[in-house]
């Protein structure tokens, strides 16, 4: 019981004690916002890395998030019995699935469509927005990889958000809708407002899950180590940074102990992130007793 | 009397909103399922699941993917085995031996924390305690890191299975004079059987569908998997590495690789369910 309760703390412990070579010529600070990635050289930025991954994580949140809510909420609220019986299996069978195989759909669907249609159609639309202007016509993009991870945080979203919003005390609804408001007046000004917590908690939860994700994110993204500055441009998440260089990281003198301050630094984030979610949970839970 | 309009007018606008997320949601999954099915049943066949690479295998010749189904069999068996034994003593030390709540709460929440934390890092970290061990990427390796990965999965759910046994039966059995461990293995071992072996599907379906853990940890190989101590397979790997080749025969076997994966998992998930109604039926409450 103390191993499973230690075990996180000892996995930071152990990446760090890899890392520290590396800490002790370059520091962390000067790490995280350098941009020179060339580890021939011993220059290690893990700037675009981290601006990859919250380039990619923060687009899988911006389409993830809505849809993820109203569905929730529809579930919680709206539907029959029957049909929330009918969706939830669903919903956790997409939370079952490898995410190789949402990459492997990434590159079959999203990647194809973003190539043909997508970039096509926004350099005719918006031709002087450079967000949506590239060099890069492949598709694979930090868009592709964000389409990705918003349908791999579905589940976990719409999970714990329907939980929250199903947990809110029955009463407080009869009396909102005794006082003339409608259904939707109801979730909106009382029960939304009730499960707040559990709904953040819920969205950071995704965004961690998203954060950390690897396979899928590395098969659509392109992996380029510069910065992107437009949706359809290659970016490189830390996650992709770890996994695909392991080959050659005993070959180069401090690229292991970069990668696994990659790894620390990936940790530590995603640590924080689920921490804070936890407590906002716990807190939701709190306040529905 | 134009209020009352709006309001409904909102509801309604709102209601489509939800209908229509629901739809993108689920489609999601459909064009998932289609896409693999699509790509993979053609490229399903019986030498695909029955050999291993033979010569030539990377250009397009002969040679199936025996290797890294049976690879990836033994690396989320062993590791459910492994991480099952650990779950169960933590399990059962909450439910009955624990009496500060704060502990139990703590290890509540490094769990869940656990839960959160990236397959790679665990990978990374695999990798660094093998690299201290003096191993090389091992089925042993994949094992003890998937393990480590299934770990969290598996006892928060047993805890919510263990949390649902009224505390009365608990008291009973007390009450006839048996012990704690007495009343563990034949009382509450009985009654969550099915939500016991719920927990073990759900980490062996985390733990066959990884890849980022054991890209470091077990390495990859075209022979079957018959030593701890040699590298082993894996389908998610399968799938990766052979989609990034440019010979299109090796792409149709990334495609049914994912297509097993893929059955794999729909199984695991089927029998989730099945176990979840035998439990809700036969217990006693």
């Amino acid at each position: 019981m103390t191993f499973a309760a230690l075990l996180a703390p000892f996995i930071a412990v152990a990446l760090w004690l890899r890392a520290r070579p590396l800490f002790e010529i370059i520091p962390l600070g000067q790490l995280l916002v350098s941009s020179a990635w060339r580890p021939l050289q011993k220059e290690f930025g893990f700037l675009p890395f981290i601006v990859g991954s919250a380039a990619v994580t923060g687009l899988a949140m911006v389409l993830a998030v809505p849809p993820c809510l109203l569905c929730a909420i529809y579930l919680a609220e709206y539907a029959p019995r029957r049909l929330r019986e009918a969706v939830k299996p669903l919903i956790d069978l997409l939370a079952g699935i490898p995410s190789v195989v949402y990459g492997l759909w990434g590159t079959l669907m999203i990647v194809p469509f973003i190539r043909d249609i997508l970039i096509p159609w926004s350099q005719s639309v918006f031709p002087n927005t450079p967000l949506f202007q590239t060099q890069n016509p492949t598709g694979y993009s930090i868009l592709a990889g964000g389409i990705v991870l918003a349908a791999m945080v579905f589940p976990v979203i719409i999970s714990t958000a329907e939980e929250v919003i199903y947990a809110v005390p029955g009463g407080l609804r009869e009396a909102a809708l005794s006082l003339g408001a409608t259904r939707w007046q109801t979730i909106k000004g009382v029960v939304l407002r009730r499960a707040l917590p559990g709904i953040l908690a819920s969205v950071i939860l995704g965004f961690s899950r998203a954060f950390g994700e690897t396979m899928a994110v590395m098969m659509v993204v392109g992996n380029m180590p510069q910065i992107p500055h437009s949706i359809f441009d290659a970016g490189y998440p830390l996650s992709a940074l770890i996994a695909n260089n392991y080959g050659e990281m005993m070959s180069i003198p401090m690229y292991d102990a970069a990668l696994l301050a990659a790894a620390f630094i990936l940790l530590l984030l995603v640590l924080v992130f689920t921490v804070v979610a936890r407590l906002f949970l716990l807190q939701a839970v709190k306040r529905a007793a | 009397m134009k209020k009352l309009k709006r309001k409904h007018v909102e509801e309604r606008l709102f209601i489509g909103l939800m209908i229509a997320s629901m739809v993108i949601v689920l489609s999601s999954l459909a064009l998932i399922l289609g896409a693999v099915l699509v790509k993979g049943l053609p490229a399903l066949n019986w030498a695909m699941v029955t050999q291993v690479p033979k010569g030539g295998y990377y250009l397009g010749k002969e040679g199936g993917i025996l290797n890294a189904i049976t690879g990836s069999l033994a690396l989320a068996g062993g590791a459910t085995v492994l991480s099952f034994i650990v779950s169960l003593g933590v399990v059962f030390y909450l439910h009955l031996f624990a009496k500060n709540t704060h502990v139990i709460e703590v290890v509540r929440l490094a769990l869940d924390v656990l839960w959160g934390i990236p397959s790679i890092v665990f990978g990374a970290f695999g990798f660094t305690l093998m690299l201290w061990m003096g191993m090389r990427a091992s089925l042993l390796g994949g094992i003890i890191t998937l393990a480590l990965l299934e770990l969290p999965v598996m006892t928060r759910t047993m805890d919510e299975v263990m949390q649902m046994v009224p505390f009365e039966l608990k008291e009973a059995a007390y009450a006839l004079g048996s012990t704690r461990v007495e009343t563990a293995l034949r009382v509450l071992w009985r009654q969550t059987l099915p939500g016991l072996l719920t927990a073990v599907l759900l980490a062996f379906g985390r733990g066959i569908g990884d890849a980022a853990s054991v890209l470091f940890t077990a390495g990859y190989t075209d022979r079957l998997p018959t030593s701890l101590l040699r590298p082993a397979a894996s389908l998610p790997l399968a799938v990766f590495f052979q989609l990034g080749t440019p010979v299109p025969e090796v792409r149709q076997r990334a495609y049914a690789a994912a297509l097993v994966l893929t059955v794999i998992i729909l199984l695991i998930s089927i029998g989730s369910r099945l176990l979840t109604q035998r439990f809700t039926r036969h217990v006693i409450r």
